[in-house]
């Protein structure tokens, strides 16, 4: 693994190309439908909350299976302070992430206090996604059977509503770059070293004076505030809550398999691995119809076909590539 | 939480011991499977689904008997388990270990959703009128087919135990699962042992389907339910150790009939993720220890 970690400068070329990305994503939306734009958002948000994930997951290499816990919780925090206490959406947005963070900090103290590792972890993560879901399903099921709903203010910025796909778009970009910015700050910094280290080998990590412990938690806190506020950004997009879509086991996956299938520990990876995952889900919605469940069917192929075929997802295996080539082209 | 009666604890701790023996059935197979291979197989729960369907559709299209089923539903999901582990389990043998169950979770998330499909989420039951009968023991009512699952469990339990203790192939498992490498160099063909331990998993996975569709709403999701118990009792029997499955098929089987009792609702589902949550964080290790057999 190649490590950066003072910062090198980034070419004039890869700068260009930088820079010609930006452009097309932002005047992108003037061209293309609502239906396409749906599409794009709903891919970007994945390889946000992917991009989230791989924090945890791929930096620190702590596999969560129940990013749903966080997610779902920002969902029904911002919406339940908007609904009963009139508290702003967008202050919401940031009551969603501190829900999450303390949320994250509580199950990562008991977990890696008690050293659970590896499948243990990421089975405890579901464990907890599983109870959030019960517990919302108890307590909300009966004042809202056909879940929340959140009252229409029409076309709003104050209040993060929008009549339009555009702002939405446009929102979830921000946060996308937002976060690609942030996991390139830290991937250079001592943090993110002392993450992939603790990935590594997290023994070797402590001796060579690592606090593992601390270090875990950060990673937890940081990737369990970020999902959340994506949590957020989804209720004020479809303006309702209900369980399954944000404490349910599909979205633990869904958001684990972006990165899994672009790259685990890469940048570009979860957010490639977002829209597959996204272009997949709306070709079988397409196609099939009214069968739900027919996108967890696909992902649940694709999970095994990424595991066997694909380890080091897309951009993993591009490297290999390169590098066979790289040898065999002199 | 309401405080039940006499009467009321009574039943519980029959009707939790009568379950208890499905539960264990379901979790030998599961911790065989991790005792041998390392690998947690998430896609127990949907193999045992599909036991209740082959049972459920045998009986309504050609009016099989449900126990007579077993003879249908054993064999079947042996080979199935055969299949996973040829096609889909030994090309990750050697990848990390959240890898493979990530691999046993794509599985299940396919075969349960592959039913919901196919046989849509309608709840099915068997409407057979011998399996609909109770009788009193005592103060305590007892239902026949919890009964008869009951037995067969047991019976079916004590068959796998004896094929590990006394035969050739039994001892080769049990021998892979304590020391792989040792199992290797003493001549054991590992490539068989790995077959017939996750064929035997699967198979017990599946005949526990058949036991409970009697009296069990058949749809999709039936098996996830089951997965996350038979989790609850591998990890506090000690990952690997067949009498601990065993025994703690019937501890957690009492303890969440008694916790239904006091505490009633979904609760009781919550109940069994946090003992879950507690086992691993505090007895990682188990009741009993690892190790099959011991």
């Amino acid at each position: 693994m190649e490590e950066t970690w003072e910062g090198k400068k980034p070419g004039l070329k890869k700068t260009v190309f930088g820079a010609l990305i930006a452009i097309a994503l932002i005047v992108l939306p003037h061209f293309l439908g609502d239906y396409l734009i749906h599409v794009i958002t709903m891919g970007l948000l994945f390889g946000y909350l992917g991009l989230a994930w791989n924090l945890l997951g791929g930096y620190a290499g702590q596999f969560s299976f129940g990013h749903a816990a966080f997610f779902g919780i920002g969902a029904y925090t911002s919406t339940l302070l908007q609904i009963h206490h009139g508290v702003n959406p967008w202050l919401g947005l940031f009551f969603s992430g501190l829900a999450g963070l303390l949320l994250g900090l509580f199950i990562g103290f008991l977990c890696f206090r008690y050293g659970l590792k590896g499948p243990y972890f990421a089975l405890a993560m579901l464990a907890f996604a599983e109870m959030l879901r019960l517990l919302a399903t108890q307590w909300m099921s009966l004042r809202y059977p056909l879940g929340i709903s959140i009252p229409l203010k029409g076309d709003s910025f104050a209040d993060f509503q929008f009549r339009s796909k555009i702002p939405y778009y446009y929102l979830c970009l921000i946060l996308t770059a937002g976060l690609v910015y942030l996991m390139r700050f830290i991937e250079r910094r001592k943090t993110g070293l002392y993450f992939k280290a603790i990935r590594e080998n997290d023994d070797a990590a402590e001796a060579m004076g690592v606090d593992v412990f601390r270090y875990k938690l950060i990673a937890m806190a940081l990737s369990a505030f970020l999902t959340a506020m994506g949590g957020t950004f989804y209720a004020q997009y479809y303006l309702i809550v209900e369980e399954e879509s944000a404490f349910g086991t599909g979205i633990s996956v869904a958001i684990l398999l972006g990165p899994l299938v672009g790259g685990v520990g890469t940048i570009g990876g979860p957010i490639l691995g977002g829209f597959v995952l996204e272009f997949l889900s709306e070709v079988t919605r397409n196609l099939l119809g009214a069968y739900s469940g027919v996108h967890l069917m696909i992902y649940g192929a694709l999970l095994v076909f990424v595991i066997i075929f694909m380890p080091n997802g897309i951009f993993g295996g591009i490297k290999v590539l390169v590098k066979k080539v790289c040898k065999y082209g002199g | 939480m309401t405080i039940p009666g006499a009467g009321v604890v009574l039943q519980s701790i029959v009707n939790g011991l009568l379950m208890g023996g499905v539960y264990s059935l379901i979790s030998v197979g599961l911790t065989l499977i991790f005792g041998v291979m390392k690998i947690i197989n998430f896609a127990h729960g949907s193999i045992m689904m599909l036991g209740m369907y082959i049972t459920y559709w045998l009986y309504v299209l050609l009016g099989v008997d449900p126990y007579l089923s077993l003879f249908m539903s054993i064999p079947s999901l042996f080979l199935v388990g055969l299949i996973l582990q040829k096609f889909l389990i030994s090309p990750v043998m050697g990848a990390p270990e959240h890898n493979q169950l990530l691999l046993t979770l794509g599985i299940s998330l396919f075969i349960e959703n592959l039913a919901l499909l196919v046989w849509t989420p309608n709840f099915r039951s068997l409407e057979i009128p011998y399996l609909k009968k109770a009788f009193l023991l005592g103060p305590v009512m007892v239902t026949v087919p919890k009964v008869i699952a009951f037995v067969f469990a047991l019976v079916l339990s004590g068959i796998v135990y004896f094929f590990l203790k006394k035969t050739d192939l039994g001892r080769g498992i049990r021998a892979a699962s304590e020391e792989r490498e040792g199992a290797m160099a003493v001549g054991i063909n590992l490539k068989k042992v790995f077959y017939v331990a996750f064929g035997i998993g699967t198979a017990c996975a599946g005949a526990a389907g058949t036991l409970v569709a009697p009296f069990f709403y058949v749809n999709p999701q039936a098996g996830a339910t089951f997965v996350i118990t038979a989790f609850v009792v591998v990890v506090l029997g000690g990952m690997g150790n067949f009498m601990g499955a065993f025994l703690g098929g019937l501890i957690v089987g009492l303890a969440e009939s008694l916790g239904a009792a006091f505490m009633p609702g979904q609760i009781k589902q919550f109940i069994i993720y946090v003992i879950f949550v507690l086992v691993l964080l505090f007895k990682p290790e188990g009741l009993f220890g690892r190790n099959v057999g011991r």
